[in-house]
């Protein structure tokens, strides 16, 4: 049968042990073992191999307060190329590698700080492929965990705030949730406008991983800068935490509810617009947005809660952002009532 | 333990080409997985429902099974299936992740014989899932109907194709039964009691709606158009052959959605959609009002957005008491009315945003005996001041009828 063939095959594949493994990549199933993949030197990877290139983003999703660590791999020879508006065209066999950490007190993120979890993101033949995979105790080893893993987490936030909570590492399924684009699967941060910082795209184009850069590339502000307008930077907010489900070809686009960055409709933003599906997830209330009333809008009442079936994002988080939640109150306060 | 079980062939498919000498071999191996009962079956489940191969059968044992998360299939051609909705129940009331008990995003998937209970947000969603098939499903929710309860139970949304065959759901506090924003749909044979509305067709298609029962909701049936939304201009639905009866039951949804405002006690509401049949039926003591044709009543601002009902037609159905005491918004409208309001309302409304006046052919064909009130309100948006009650049927000329929906993947379909 051919499911033996590839077995066989990825036996073969595991022995060699220079860098990055394009077999492995690009074979049909995940591979048992984040070593499997030959994207880190040593199995507890803590050294890239020299083709991985880290890379960080100008506002991150909200994941728990954990801290992330990300790698882009492009095979030899290839080159993404630049797109203004979407996610970068990266070629086949490309690996987007982010592992989350946590310390004993985020504040020091760097002290005794141990990895939860490692996503793959491979653009393999035929589209994009998730595969989470999650590190055992000893952080020697990190296995493919098709459907996730609940972990618990004893944490000091980066605002000093005691937590302890059920971590939850999203299954294969959920991770398409998230990453879902019409039928397609796509990476979610690494977007011109959310890579436009430090000079990194221009750094990437001198270092052949990337086409032709124009002189002009957007970019969003930084969340957490009040140097930067209020409105660019909730929307900012709303781009990276929200707008991968809530865009046209997203898995929340029958809500109406459109989030991302270039979009303009004051309705499709939530603003005065009502609900569709969103059930007891309304909290009673009318509006997603009420101009000048975070209190009683439906966007802020569901970021700050920490209940399913009400909560959103419904993937992804256990606790409440509560800086991000500031944030969108703020604006929704300064917004002229009607 | 997962036991992978060959089902009785490997099918073998050998096509010739007819155009050429080549010759196409397709393999097609269909595989039962037959979960066991015991340790872990969330995890395992989880797991078979992401590792399956297209076109697996996976079966759950008789027995009571507890989920803390959403379950999720993307998956092409699987079927769920359990031991039977008396025998195999998936109990989500411990849910701690996930806005649905279960999600389904791929096509050509058959869910059948189980229960669904008390899932913190929708009970069984799919999205996206062309030709999908819910056949002789349970979702509840347990106790009484109440605000926390989730919002749909069975919860089609954007997709092609789909099939509710012998469903029933209890406790939704939404729509029991909801297909949103999607095209070619039969409902039927089912049965939604103890929801805000038993039957949702919203912003929908070509639905055929038939041989179904709605009793104790809110509201029965409801076929609605809403603004705003990626897919509008819902038309051609028929909705025949049902058993409406006893919708009294207290609105119990979350103010701020649409179904909030719908009246205990209403039979059939058409709400702002196109080409709308309702025949056949059988209403009985809806305590508001049998049959409701009417605008949508809130501001919006959507150039595309049609908020007036067109080519409804409204004939033969059978209706038994009912109408004697109307409720929430309709109360106000009858008081002037003597408090009763007749099987057939319709509010009047034929423009709106300051147009013309246009003629939304609303064709009624009952018997003599049937009453009928306009509300003559006119103009959008509401202004009960300018109810203008008249009794005379509008004489619209009836819509032909959409032709009947066939689905190929419906058993039924006798010409597959």
């Amino acid at each position: 049968m051919r499911g033996v063939w590839v077995l066989v095959f990825l036996l073969f594949a595991a022995c060699s042990k220079s860098g990055p493994d394009m077999q492995v990549i690009l074979a049909d199933k995940p591979a048992p073992t984040l070593a499997d993949y030959g994207l880190f030197e040593d199995p507890a990877a803590n050294v890239p191999s020299t083709r991985m290139q880290a890379y960080d983003l100008v506002n991150s999703l909200f994941t728990d307060y954990a801290a992330k660590q990300r790698f882009v791999y492009i095979p030899k020879g290839k080159t993404a190329k630049y797109d203004a508006v979407d996610t970068l065209d990266f070629p086949v066999g490309t690996v987007l590698v982010k592992t989350f950490h946590y310390a004993p007190d985020m504040r020091t993120p760097d002290a005794g700080a141990y990895k939860i979890e490692t996503r793959l993101l491979i653009h393999k033949r035929d589209g994009w492929v998730a595969a989470p995979y999650v590190w055992n105790k000893e952080q020697t080893v990190a296995k493919y965990a098709p459907i996730g893993a609940r972990l618990q987490v004893q944490t000091t936030s980066p605002e000093g705030e005691k937590l302890d909570f059920t971590y939850a590492v999203p299954n294969a399924n959920q991770c398409k949730t998230c990453h879902q684009s019409g039928h397609d699967i796509e990476p979610i941060g690494p977007k011109a406008r959310n890579l436009n910082h430090k000079s990194q795209l221009e750094n990437w184009h001198e270092q052949g991983l990337l086409g032709d850069v124009p002189s002009t590339i957007p970019t969003v502000p930084p969340i957490h800068d009040t140097a930067f307008p209020l409105g660019a930077r909730a929307r900012a907010y709303l781009d990276i935490n929200c707008a991968h489900c809530h865009k046209s070809d997203g898995s929340a686009s029958n809500s109406g509810l459109m989030l991302e960055w270039g979009e303009t409709d004051p309705t499709r933003i939530g603003i005065g617009k009502h609900p569709t599906a969103a059930g007891r997830g309304a909290g009673g209330l009318r509006l997603v947005i009420t101009p000048g009333n975070p209190d009683t809008s439906i966007l802020t009442y569901r970021m700050q809660s920490v209940e399913p079936g009400i909560a959103m994002p419904e993937l992804g988080r256990i606790l409440a952002h509560d800086e991000g939640v500031e944030l969108i109150r703020e604006w929704i306060g300064a917004m002229p009532k009607n | 333990m997962i036991k992978q079980v060959l089902a009785a062939g490997v099918a073998i498919s050998v096509l010739a080409g007819c155009s050429g000498d080549k010759t196409e071999m397709t393999e097609k191996t269909s595989r039962t997985i037959l979960m066991a009962e015991g340790a872990d079956f969330a995890a395992r489940l989880q797991t078979a429902l992401i590792t399956a191969d297209p076109g697996t059968t996976i079966t759950m044992p008789a027995g009571t099974y507890t989920f803390s998360d959403g379950l999720s299939l993307d998956v092409k051609g699987v079927t769920l299936e359990g031991a039977g909705e008396d025998k195999t129940f998936l109990d989500f009331s411990g849910q701690k992740g996930a806005g649905e008990g279960l999600l389904v995003t791929s096509s050509d998937v058959i869910l059948k014989n189980f229960t669904i209970r008390d899932t913190a947000g929708d009970g069984i969603k799919s999205k996206g899932a062309d030709n999908i098939t819910y056949r002789d499903l349970t979702v509840e929710w347990s106790g009484e109907p109440d605000t926390s309860n989730g919002a749909y139970g069975v919860y089609p949304v954007e997709s092609s194709y789909v099939l509710v065959d012998g469903v029933t759901v209890r406790g939704a506090s939404d729509a029991g039964i909801y297909v949103g924003q999607s095209d070619h749909i039969i409902v039927r044979n089912s049965l939604a009691e103890y929801n805000v509305a038993g039957i949702e067709i919203e912003n929908s298609s070509y639905a055929d709606v038939y041989a179904n029962t709605a009793r104790n909701n809110a509201g029965g049936v409801l076929i609605f158009d809403l603004p705003n939304l990626p897919i509008m201009g819902g038309h051609s639905t028929r909705v025949f052959d049902n058993d409406i009866y006893d919708n009294n039951t207290k609105n119990f949804a979350p103010p701020g959605n649409i179904v909030a405002t719908v009246p205990s006690g209403t039979g059939v509401i058409i709400m702002a959609n196109e080409n709308v049949h309702i025949s056949g039926n059988r209403f009985k003591n809806n305590r508001t009002v049998q049959v409701v044709v009417g605008a949508y009543q809130e501001t919006f601002d959507d150039a595309k957005y049609n908020p007036l009902p067109r080519n409804i037609v409204v004939r033969d159905n059978s209706y038994v008491d009912g109408g004697d005491d109307p409720q929430g918004m309709m109360a106000a409208l009858a008081a002037g009315m003597g408090g009763k309001l007749p099987p057939i309302v319709w509010d009047g409304v034929t423009s709106w945003g300051g147009g013309e006046a246009v003629d939304v052919n609303l064709s009624i064909h009952e018997g003599d005996d049937v009453g009928f009130v306009s509300l003559g309100l006119g103009s959008y948006p509401l202004d009960p001041s300018k109810m203008r009650p008249g009794m005379l049927r509008p004489k619209g000329a009836a819509k032909a009828e959409p032709t009947p929906i066939t689905l190929a993947h419906d058993f039924l379909n006798t010409d597959k």
